[in-house]
C-alpha cells in the first residue's frame, strides 16, 4: 500500500534522512521505532506531504506522492495524526470531528458522516460525552484521542500516528494502543511512531529502527523484541525477570 | 502440480515488485550495520573508495568489494561477529575440509529464521507434518544436522535424530520407525541404496516418500538412480555453513532449479575469474549478500558454487528466483594436463555406466613434473574378486569413456566398496597430493 524508497530528506544542508527504505502492507500495523532526532517525524511529514524529499521516491497504493501537496495526500486516503495533538482549542469537539470529515463531504459522502460520527464515539466514548466542550479544556490523552478520532473522521486507507502516547498516563497510553487495535480490526492500516518502542512493538506486525537518518534494523515485531539492541537501546535494557512476567 | 503447499506463502509467493522492495529495505538496513559496527567491513569499504550510502539499488551492490573464504579464515574465530558474544546462542564451523575451519554465531532470532527457511525447503521437497524424517546428517559442528532437524522439527514432522554412518542402523531404524523422509549426501543415500541391495532388503520393507539430498553437488542422472533405488522422490537443496546451513534454497516438486530464500539473501552470479556480472542464463558464481543476519553478516560472499540463477515463474506457485544445480565448485576445477576437469564430469560418465558405483575420488600426483590424474571408483565385491578379464575390461571401459567426456585421459583403479574418504558424510572427491 505504502512504499517508500530510497529517501533522503534534507533541512538545509543537513541530511535528516538518508536512503529511507520502508512499506506498509494493506491491514498491516508497522512501527517505527528510534530514538529522538532520529528522523522518525521526518519521514511522516514527507509521506503526508508537508515535507519535500530531496531524492527518493514515496507511492501509495502505485501512486506517486513524492510531488503532491498535502490535501492531496489526505483525499487519497492517507491520513497523519500530527505529534502532539493539535485540536482546534477554540472549537467544540464535534466541530473538531467533522473538520477531519471534510474529505469524505468532498467526495459526496455526507450522509456516511454521521455514521462515522458514531462510529469513532463508540471507540472513543469520553468525546461523545464531551461533544460540546471546547477542545483546548480536554485533557492531554482526550485530545489525543481527539486528534486520532479527526483523522479517522476522513476515513483513511491509511493512518499515520506520530508519537501518539507522547507525555500521557500509562492508563491512557494504553486506551489509546487498544483504540489503534480496533481501527485496525476494522481494516484500517497503521504507520505508527512512537518512543515507547515496547507498546508500539507490541500490537504492530511489523517494525523498523530509524538511528540518526538511517534504517538500520528492520524485521516481524517479535522478533524486534527479542532483538538484543533493540532491548538495549529502547526497550530499557534486557528483559527483567519482571517484563518477562508481564509479557505473559 | 500448481499451488503447492508452502510454508510460508506470503513470502514464498511474494509478488516480485514488493520482494524487490523488502531486500531493499533490508539491504541497507544491513549494510548500515556491518559498517557502523565491523572495522572489517568499513577498512574494506573505505579502502574500495565506496560509501555504503551510496548503494540504492541491488544492482549497486556490485560497487562493493566481494567477502572470500580466507577473509574469513583471517577473522578465526568471532573477527566478522557483528553482535557481542553473548547475544550468540549458538556456534557452528564449516567442515574445514577445503582447509581452515570458520566459525559462524547465531543469535535467537538467526535460530528462528534459519529453521524457518529450512521447514520451507522441507515443505517443498514434499515433507509435511506426518512424516517420519530420518535426518542422516552429522550432528555437530557442521550445520546439517542440526539445521535439518530444526526445520522438521517445527513443521511439526517426527524426526530421527540418526546423524551420519552406522548404515546397518540407519537401515534397520529406517524399516523398524517406518521413515518416510530421508535428509542426507546424495552420496550417502547412494551408499544406504547399495547397502540395502546388499543386504537384500526387500523393496516393499521401506516406506520412504521423499529424499532431501543436499550438501554436495549431484547430477540428475544420480537422482534418477536414487529415485528407482529408494523409490521416493528426490529433491535437491543447497546451503552453506559460513551463511547459515542447510536452507539457502530447495527444490519443489518440479524438480527444475532450487527456490532461493530470497528475503534472506541476495543473490548474484559473477564470473569467477574477472568477478563482473554474468549475462542472463550463463553459468557463473553464486555470489551471496545476507539480508537477515544478525550475528554473522556477510557481503557479496563468493560462495565458489557454480550455478545459474532464474526468475521465471515456477508452475507451483512460488515466485522466488530458482537457482540450477549445482554444476561443481570453482575450487573443485582441477585442471589435468593443461585440461579443466569437473568432478560432476566424472560422476556422470559413472552413473550411466553399469557395474561402476557413483563413489569415486580423484587422486592427483605429480611424478617428474608431470601431473597425473588416477580415477578411484568403487565397486562390489563381486567384480573386485571375480576374473581379472571382466576387470580389466570394466576398467578400460571406464577410462575411454572418461578419456571421451574429458577430453584428456586418466588412469581407472577400481577398488572395494566404502574404501574412500568420507567427511561429515560428504564425499571427498578430490585428494590432491602433488603441493610437495
Amino acid at each position: 500500500m505504502l512504499r517508500v524508497r530510497n529517501l533522503d530528506v534534507a533541512y538545509g544542508q543537513r541530511l535528516a534522512l538518508r536512503h529511507v527504505s520502508l512499506h506498509v502492507d494493506r491491514g498491516e500495523v508497522v512501527a517505527l521505532i528510534g530514538a529522538n532526532g532520529a528522523g522518525k517525524t521526518t519521514l511522516l511529514r514527507t509521506v503526508a506531504g508537508l515535507q519535500r524529499a530531496a531524492a527518493g521516491s514515496v507511492a501509495f497504493d502505485g501512486q506517486d506522492l513524492t510531488r503532491l501537496p498535502a490535501e492531496r495526500v489526505v483525499a487519497l486516503g492517507c491520513s497523519l495524526v500530527p505529534e502532539g495533538r493539535q485540536v482546534f482549542a477554540t472549537m467544540p469537539v464535534r466541530e473538531n470531528l467533522l473538520l477531519g470529515a471534510t474529505v469524505q463531504y468532498r467526495r459526496g459522502k455526507r450522509r456516511e458522516v454521521e455514521a462515522d460520527l458514531a462510529r469513532v464515539y463508540q471507540l472513543f466514548p469520553r468525546l461523545e460525552q464531551r461533544a460540546g466542550q471546547l477542545a483546548g479544556t480536554l485533557s492531554g490523552g482526550e485530545q489525543q484521542m481527539l486528534a486520532m478520532a479527526r483523522a479517522l473522521m476522513a476515513r483513511p486507507a491509511l493512518v499515520m500516528l506520530d508519537e501518539p502516547s507522547m507525555g500521557l498516563a500509562p492508563l491512557v497510553v494504553k486506551d489509546l494502543f487498544r483504540a489503534i487495535q480496533v481501527i485496525r480490526a476494522e481494516g484500517a492500516t497503521v504507520l505508527l511512531v512512537e518512543q515507547n518502542a515496547r507498546g508500539a512493538l507490541r500490537i504492530a506486525d511489523r517494525g523498523y529502527v530509524l538511528e540518526t537518518g538511517r534504517m538500520v534494523l528492520t524485521d516481524g515485531a517479535e522478533a524486534l523484541l527479542q532483538n538484543r539492541d533493540v532491548q538495549r537501546a529502547y526497550l530499557g535494557g534486557e528483559p527483567s525477570a519482571a517484563q518477562e512476567g508481564e509479557r505473559r | 502440480m500448481s499451488d503447492a503447499a508452502c510454508w510460508q506463502p506470503e513470502i514464498e509467493r511474494m509478488d516480485r515488485e514488493a520482494l524487490g522492495q523488502l531486500q531493499l529495505e533490508r539491504l541497507e538496513a544491513t549494510l548500515t550495520r556491518v559498517y557502523r559496527t565491523l572495522p572489517f567491513y568499513r577498512q574494506r569499504f573505505d579502502a574500495a573508495g565506496v560509501d555504503p550510502d551510496g548503494v540504492r539499488s541491488a544492482a549497486d551492490l556490485r560497487r562493493l568489494p566481494f567477502t572470500v573464504k580466507d577473509d574469513l579464515r583471517r577473522s578465526y574465530p568471532y573477527g566478522l561477529f557483528a553482535v557481542p558474544l553473548r547475544e550468540v546462542v549458538r556456534l557452528h564451523a564449516s567442515s574445514g575440509t577445503t582447509g581452515l575451519a570458520t566459525v559462524v554465531g547465531y543469535t535467537r532470532n538467526d535460530l528462528r529464521a534459519w529453521a524457518d527457511a529450512v521447514a520451507r525447503v522441507m515443505v517443498a521437497g514434499g515433507v509435511g507434518k506426518d512424516d517420519v524424517v530420518q535426518v542422516a546428517f552429522h550432528y555437530g559442528l557442521f550445520t546439517g544436522g542440526f539445521g535439518l532437524h530444526q526445520g522438521a522439527e517445527l513443521l511439526g514432522a517426527s524426526v530421527i535424530p540418526m546423524s551420519s554412518g552406522h548404515s546397518r542402523q540407519q537401515l534397520r531404524i529406517m524399516q523398524d520407525y517406518r521413515t518416510t523422509a530421508l535428509c542426507c549426501t546424495p552420496s550417502y543415500a547412494m551408499h544406504l541404496a547399495d547397502e540395502l541391495i546388499e543386504q537384500r532388503v526387500p523393496r516393499g520393507a521401506l516406506s520412504l516418500r521423499v529424499g532431501l539430498f543436499g550438501g554436495e553437488p549431484w547430477s540428475d542422472a544420480m537422482r534418477r538412480q536414487l529415485q528407482e533405488k529408494l523409490q521416493l522422490t528426490a529433491t535437491d537443496n543447497y546451503g552453506l555453513s559460513e551463511l547459515m546451513g542447510p536452507g539457502v534454497a530447495g527444490e519443489c516438486g518440479e524438480q527444475r532449479g532450487l527456490h532461493l530464500a530470497e528475503d534472506h539473501f541476495l543473490a548474484e552470479l559473477v564470473d569467477p575469474a574477472s568477478g563482473a556480472p554474468v549475462a542472463a542464463g550463463q553459468v557463473g558464481e553464486l555470489v551471496l549478500t545476507t539480508l537477515t543476519k544478525e550475528a554473522f553478516p556477510l557481503i557479496r560472499y563468493r560462495t565458489g558454487d557454480l550455478t545459474t540463477l532464474s526468475t521465471e515463474r515456477c508452475p507451483c506457485g512460488r515466485t522466488l528466483a530458482r537457482m540450477g544445480r549445482v554444476l561443481g565448485r570453482t575450487d573443485d576445477l582441477i585442471i589435468v594436463k593443461g585440461v579443466k576437469v569437473y568432478p560432476s564430469q566424472i560422476e556422470a560418465v559413472l552413473v550411466a555406466l553399469e557395474g561402476a558405483d557413483p563413489h569415486y575420488q580423484i587422486l592427483l600426483t605429480r611424478k617428474a613434473a608431470m601431473d597425473e590424474a588416477t580415477v578411484l571408483v568403487e565397486v562390489s565385491e563381486a567384480i573386485l574378486f571375480d576374473e581379472m578379464r571382466r576387470q580389466s575390461g570394466l576398467r578400460e571401459t571406464i577410462a575411454r569413456r572418461l578419456a571421451d567426456e574429458l577430453g584428456v585421459s586418466v588412469a581407472v583403479k577400481l577398488v572395494e566398496r566404502k574404501s574412500l574418504t568420507r567427511s561429515d558424510g560428504k564425499a571427498v572427491r578430490v585428494v590432491d597430493q602433488r603441493g610437495a
